[in-house]
């Protein structure tokens, strides 16, 4: 596994999840927002895909074993809870990568790491937000919220697994999301979730290729006009 | 305070003045109730469209054939929700609000434009929505940064601006399709042979039978007429397509000499009232998504207010 590949289909599979709320949002200024940063992801994935290879060939003619993404980005929306605990576990885990990889000079992905820095850290502000006012808001979306996270914690132990070729501190990375991630949801008056963060696959599972169901269903459709017409220019 | 008669009528001197002097009119200058009710019918239903019109192209985006369209088509779709917000913005400034509009549109009260009742039923009907549904908007658009109401010009401005780059992309689309393989061609001409006669129907009925329009020149919401505007449309789009390699699906379309001016097929007025009436191929799919999207984020916005109410924080 190369780690363009990695970062890239984390920011391609994300990105795709969030173009699926365009026209489905529960305000217009979330129509705005969700887009804004479905984009900035599809953005990096195209800059990190192509460090690899041809993007589209990447993104369309790969088959789901070959996708080296997390599990996390890859689950299904769900209600509006479910995408902003995503979203919030999924930011602030990008934030803090970005930032090592960032400062760190000898990384070929400082550059790329550079711009999107800033827009993980805006990405972060939304996700914080939404889980503040869903959290604090009424019981029905306090249950809601609570649900949602307790349902991806899961998901986010394998977010600290080292991936080979990426010059970062992963024990610094878990200890400081752990810190955003409890300091957030002891604000937002919602408790941290108890269960383990790896679930019944092994660790890193997904960055090994290993997917969970729905994740084949959204590549056929992500795929699907492509592949239909093979060797042609759009 | 009751206004007297003597002075409603000074006050309506005042505006037919400033009207005939191509002033604008501000949110706090006085103007007839029926002005700000016509406004007010017209933003709405403009700013419903860009809401509405998201569908048949986001039903798109999980498709999109390539990582550049599909960020061309969020894009796109993210400065409709955008165009959307402004114009209910500059409504609010009628002295109604967002919430009031919405709840309209929901139940059927207030219209959208009747173009996005069609379908989206391959990839190059994005295309030609960015080609023709955008490029009759623009037409339709253009006069109506010199509207005399104020905040509605200054919105058309900025929509205008970003509506002419969705259109050179859709065109850019279509040309892309109509240069690859015989397939994609195939599909960008039956999208064009689709898309042509509804977005000539964007221009609304032939002007004998358009109901508002002698009034809404009057007061120069309006700066010309349907059919003037349908045929600055038709003359701009027949060369277009012959560059495109595309043909227009309209046995009657040809120059006219005398008139400097493309004659074309009559319309199927028929087709366009039926849509309206509520019998297109998508008016209730499109309204259910709308409402689904309304009642479902209900708790979302409920515990928005919430949390305002409590941190003082501006609701979301």
């Amino acid at each position: 596994m190369t780690a363009a590949l990695a970062l890239g289909d984390d920011a391609l599979v994300l990105s795709h999840r969030l173009g699926e709320w365009a026209g489905h949002a529960p305000v217009l200024e979330e129509e705005v927002a969700l887009a804004n940063i479905a984009l900035d992801l599809l953005g990096q994935a195209r800059v990190l895909l192509s460090l690899e290879g041809d993007e589209d060939e990447l993104a369309y003619l790969r088959e789901e074993r070959a996708f080296r993404n997390v599990q996390l980005v890859e689950q299904p929306n769900g209600d509006f809870a479910h995408t902003i605990a995503r979203q919030l576990f999924f930011s602030a885990y990008q934030e803090l990568l970005y930032g090592q990889l960032a400062s760190e000079g000898r990384s070929a992905f400082a550059p790329v790491a550079a711009k999107a820095v800033k827009e993980v850290a805006y990405h972060r502000d939304h996700a914080e937000h939404w889980t503040l006012r869903l959290g604090d808001g009424t019981p029905e979306s306090h249950e809601r919220m609570q649900r949602a996270l307790d349902t991806l914690w899961r998901y986010t132990g394998e977010l600290f697994e080292p991936v080979e070729g990426l010059p970062v501190d992963w024990t610094a990375l878990r200890d400081g999301w752990l810190t955003t991630v409890t300091d957030v949801l002891a604000r937002a008056t919602l408790t941290l979730p108890a269960g383990p963060q790896l679930g019944a696959w092994t660790a890193g599972a997904g960055r090994q290729g290993i997917h969970t169901e729905p994740f084949g269903r959204m590549l056929a459709e992500m795929q699907h006009l492509h592949r239909s017409h093979p060797g042609a220019t759009w | 305070m009751t206004t007297t008669a003597p002075e409603a009528g000074a006050l309506e001197a005042v505006f037919d003045a400033a009207v005939a002097a191509d002033e604008r009119v501000e949110p706090r200058d006085w103007m007839p109730d029926a002005y700000r009710a016509t406004l007010v019918r017209q933003i709405a239903q403009h700013a419903h469209s860009e809401i509405i019109g998201m569908q048949p192209e986001a039903n798109w985006i999980t498709r999109a054939p390539s990582l550049r369209r599909k960020a061309i088509l969020m894009a796109k779709v993210q400065d409709e929700a955008g165009h959307g917000l402004y114009l209910y913005s500059a409504a609010e400034t009628l002295g109604t609000s967002r919430e009031e509009l919405l709840d309209k549109l929901h139940s059927g009260r207030q219209r959208y434009s009747s173009i996005f009742n069609y379908p989206t039923l391959t990839w190059a009907d994005v295309g030609a929505i960015g080609w023709l549904v955008d490029g009759a908007a623009i037409t339709n658009q253009v006069p109506l940064c010199r509207c005399s109401y104020g905040p509605y010009a200054r919105a058309m401005v900025r929509v205008c601006k970003e509506e002419s780059f969705h259109q050179r992309q859709g065109y850019e689309l279509l040309l892309a399709l109509s240069r690859g393989t015989e397939a994609q061609h195939a599909m960008a001409q039956d999208a064009v042979d689709r898309w042509w006669w509804p977005s000539l129907m964007m221009f609304g009925p032939p002007d004998d039978e358009s109901a508002h329009s002698a009034q809404s020149m009057a007061w120069k919401i309006k700066r010309h007429s349907n059919d003037e505007l349908r045929q600055r449309f038709v003359d701009i789009c027949v060369p277009q397509a012959e560059s495109l390699g595309l043909t227009l699906p309209d046995a009657d379309l040809r120059w006219n000499e005398q008139r400097g001016h493309y004659d074309f097929g009559p319309i199927d007025w028929d087709e366009f009232h039926e849509v309206l009436r509520g019998n297109g191929p998508c008016n209730d799919q499109r309204l259910a998504q709308r409402r689904r999207a309304h009642e479902e984020g209900a708790w979302v916005r409920e515990a928005a207010a919430a949390y305002a109410a409590r941190h003082g924080e501006a609701s979301a």
